[in-house]
């Protein structure tokens, strides 16, 4: 299992990428770094909105702001975007386990069609005990 | 060597789309779906228990299960069967209880593909690409409910 705490911040991610207008920033500071005036341009909300879309992202992880420049742009964190992108791996790695699992049952049930031609066989109940648990 | 599993989800429209192919005839896989006991021992994550509440794999059929995680925090998953089509075809609603109101609709379509071998296409369509997106992760990532409180307590 992956450890609680990776797992939070993947959730944190998720959920700040869950709503439009953060992905459009995401997607702005794709390009390279800007400020909140910049980020805040293309949308017909008001920059504290904005700022507060940007705070979510900062919560989440996506994005840090530069401490030293007095317009402290916003920079996308690739690291944990790049986390973020396995989603669609996880997502595949227990529909994998499932189907390898069925594979197993059919298999097991397969076996059984067979075995019973012979009742006696000791293989039989065990594969039918066979859960995943 | 196990049968490779293609999932999509394409940009822009809230769609799954799962298709997986089985060294075993249609018929039995079809069997795996409807037999509750045996859709124990294959579907969901590994190392949560699935506790089958409800399983009618019939047309107009429901169906509810919890999974368990070892931590003995529980998921409930419920839903109906809009149609089954024996070794063909079925349609299900999928609701996670931790997301609740958002409910996608699955199609499975059994294929016969010949010589003792099969292929399960699902086509999952999601009310948008936002409960897609959040519920995908959900079902795989545990402590979600918690992340919708923090982000609540965060942009209140």
């Amino acid at each position: 299992m992956v450890d609680s705490l990776a797992d939070e911040r993947l959730d944190r991610a998720f959920l700040a990428l869950a709503d439009p207008v953060r992905r459009r920033i995401v997607a702005r500071l794709s390009r390279g770094p800007a400020t909140v005036n910049e980020l805040a341009a293309p949308f017909d909300i008001s920059k504290q909105a904005v700022s507060k879309h940007i705070q979510v992202l900062e919560h989440a992880g996506l994005v840090t702001r530069s401490r030293d420049a007095q317009r402290r742009p916003v920079h996308l964190d690739a690291a944990t975007l790049e986390a973020l992108t396995a989603w669609i791996d996880r997502y595949r790695l227990i529909h994998e386990q499932s189907f390898r699992a069925l594979d197993a049952v059919l298999a097991a049930q397969a076996s059984t069609v067979t075995n019973q031609q012979d009742p006696q066989d000791p293989n039989q109940q065990d594969t039918d005990q066979e859960a995943g648990s | 060597m196990s049968n490779p599993v293609t999932i999509d989800a394409p940009e822009g429209v809230p769609f799954i789309d799962i298709t997986r192919e089985f060294d075993a005839p249609v018929a039995a896989v079809f069997e795996a779906h409807r037999q509750p006991d045996l859709v124990r021992q294959w579907m969901g994550p590994r190392d949560l228990a699935m506790d089958i509440k409800e399983w009618d794999f019939t047309s107009g059929g429901s169906w509810r299960y919890v999974h368990t995680a070892p931590d003995g925090q529980g998921y409930e998953f419920n839903g109906v069967f809009h149609v089954v089509r024996e070794n063909e075809f079925a349609i299900q609603t999928f609701e996670f209880g931790g997301y609740p109101d958002v409910v996608a609709i699955e199609s499975i379509a059994f294929e016969d593909l010949g010589d003792g071998r099969s292929r399960v296409r699902i086509h999952s369509t999601y009310p948008s690409l936002e409960s897609r997106d959040g519920m995908v992760a959900s079902g795989m990532d545990q402590g979600l409910t918690q992340g919708y409180e923090r982000l609540d307590a965060l942009v209140a």
